[in-house]
């Protein structure tokens, strides 16, 4: 087990070793469908997009939210599955440079690539423990594309021993999946 | 049994918060029976992180997973039109006082409709009986695990082989997507639509329900041991506990046809059932009554 800081650099993440089970501490942002398809509409005609998705901590989630004395609470947020996301992950790795990706199920052979080119990990989380990533994500910073609904905007969130992860994809796009598809028993 | 003076719309908003923070009896055992099973570190991990998770949302009272689905309601027994007006308004409470997340939208312009309610739903299925009570059971049903769900109109020679095949490929294809271990409804015969409707349904029975068809039995026992054996996983990352139980239902079909369907349950197969009686008082329950 070991503890990341987020925001992670380059060599942070090239060293981990596909199955190591890390949990990070620091800025994380959520991200799915609605985040990759306007984030890389706006950045291709020019236009301004939030700087908290560029080196990011990404992850795949939309949380249930609730806002209580006029402050944003997490109330559960376990992954999503990240194979949706298949179609713009490999370009919005060229262009945002997200450091980690932290999802369920993994991702596309397409995507592994442009994690290996640009250095970048995907993290696995538990699918479904939405309540014990909740309880890592007690401080809420902020809120982008709030128009996109609940479970599809930006949510900045300071976390605290985020995890477990297991790294499933490494920064030379090797994957975890992979191996387990290829030793499949029918 | 309990006698309090709550109307159908109380009682619904009650099924929609016990399925949703309470995961049902016969999972966890399951769950935990897997986890003696595993013998690599990342399977286990998976494992007891799930059951962490669960008794965390049941003593929180929040629920487990942060999609809480789109709720399929089923409706036997006794009742009248209304019912479907109370159901609906309990899906707006609950989704505010749970909270449950807002996952309803249109499905071209994407816009969310804010309460889970409306462009048709709640969806539920109504199924009269001579009963003298009201049944209404719940199933929330997260988008991970529905969107890996398969029909097939098999040709009637590929015969139970062919069936089998099918459902084995549904599941592995389907790898870490649907937050394995899953349950896995499997609807057999019919017209394609029973046949998708009857493999939901059969996510609602209880893993530790015993098919009365001796055939049907012997087939949910054998997908369970080779899906088991196929080293896929929990969360597809590897291990020996790819499912927690496979559940088959049949009806009869067209002598041309082989309709086989699949639908998916993840290890948060969410489940709450209510007996309403005459008098106002009722009964839940998350197994059989």
């Amino acid at each position: 087990m070991e503890m990341l800081d987020s925001p992670l650099n380059e060599s942070d993440v090239r060293r981990l070793r596909l199955g190591d089970i890390v949990y990070i501490n620091g800025p994380i942002v959520t991200g799915r469908d609605e985040v990759h398809i306007r984030a890389l509409e706006r950045a291709g005609a020019g236009e301004d997009v939030p700087g908290c998705l560029y080196g990011a901590t990404l992850f795949h989630c939309g949380p249930i939210m609730r806002r209580v004395d006029g402050r944003w609470t997490v109330v559960a947020a376990g992954p999503t599955t990240s194979a949706r996301m298949n179609r713009l992950e490999p370009e919005f790795i060229r262009t945002f440079r997200p450091r980690a990706i932290i999802g369920k199920g993994g991702m596309s052979s397409e995507t592994c690539a442009s994690m290996r080119e640009n250095g970048c990990v995907y993290l696995a989380a538990v699918g479904g423990a939405a309540v014990t990533y909740a309880e890592s994500m007690a401080k809420v910073d902020g809120v982008e594309w709030e128009d996109l609904g609940m479970a599809e905007a930006i949510w900045r969130i300071d976390a605290q021993r985020f995890g477990p992860l297991v790294v499933a994809i490494d920064a030379e796009g090797n994957s975890l999946y992979d191996r387990v598809n290829d030793s499949l028993r029918r | 049994m309990i006698a309090l003076p709550e109307s159908v719309e109380d009682i619904v908003v009650r099924l929609l918060r016990l399925a949703n923070t309470k995961l049902p009896m016969d999972i966890g055992w399951a769950l935990e029976a897997g986890a003696g099973w595993e013998t690599e570190e990342i399977a286990y991990s998976q494992l007891g992180a799930i059951m962490d998770n669960a008794k965390k949302a049941e003593f929180l009272g929040k629920p487990m997973c942060q999609d809480t689905g789109v709720p399929v309601f089923y409706v036997s027994g006794r009742f009248d039109s209304s019912v479907a007006k109370d159901i609906s308004a309990a899906v707006r409470r609950a989704t505010e006082e749970i909270p449950l997340r807002p996952n309803l939208v249109d499905p071209i312009t994407r816009e969310n409709t804010g309460d889970n309610t409306g462009l048709g739903s709640p969806f539920i299925h109504f199924m009269p009986t001579e009963d003298d009570f009201l049944q209404i059971s719940v199933l929330p049903k997260g988008a991970g695990s529905e969107n890996m769900t398969r029909l097939a109109m098999l040709n009637p020679a590929d015969g139970v082989d062919g069936i089998m095949d099918f459902v084995t490929d549904a599941v592995l294809d389907a790898g870490g997507r649907p937050c394995p271990p899953s349950v896995v409804g499997v609807g057999i015969g019919g017209t394609s639509d029973v046949c998708v409707a009857m493999a939901k349904e059969a996510l609602l029975l209880p893993l530790d329900h015993r098919n009365p068809d001796g055939q049907l039995r012997k087939m949910e026992e054998d997908l369970f041991v080779r899906l088991n054996s196929s080293g896929l996983g929990p969360m597809g990352l590897g291990g020996s506990t790819t499912v927690l139980g496979v559940n088959i239902r049949k009806a009869g079909c067209h002598t041309a046809s082989l309709p086989v369907a699949v639908n998916i349950g993840c290890w948060a197969t969410r489940r709450a059932s209510v007996r309403i009686y005459g008098d106002g008082s009722y009964d839940i329950s998350q197994g059989v009554f």
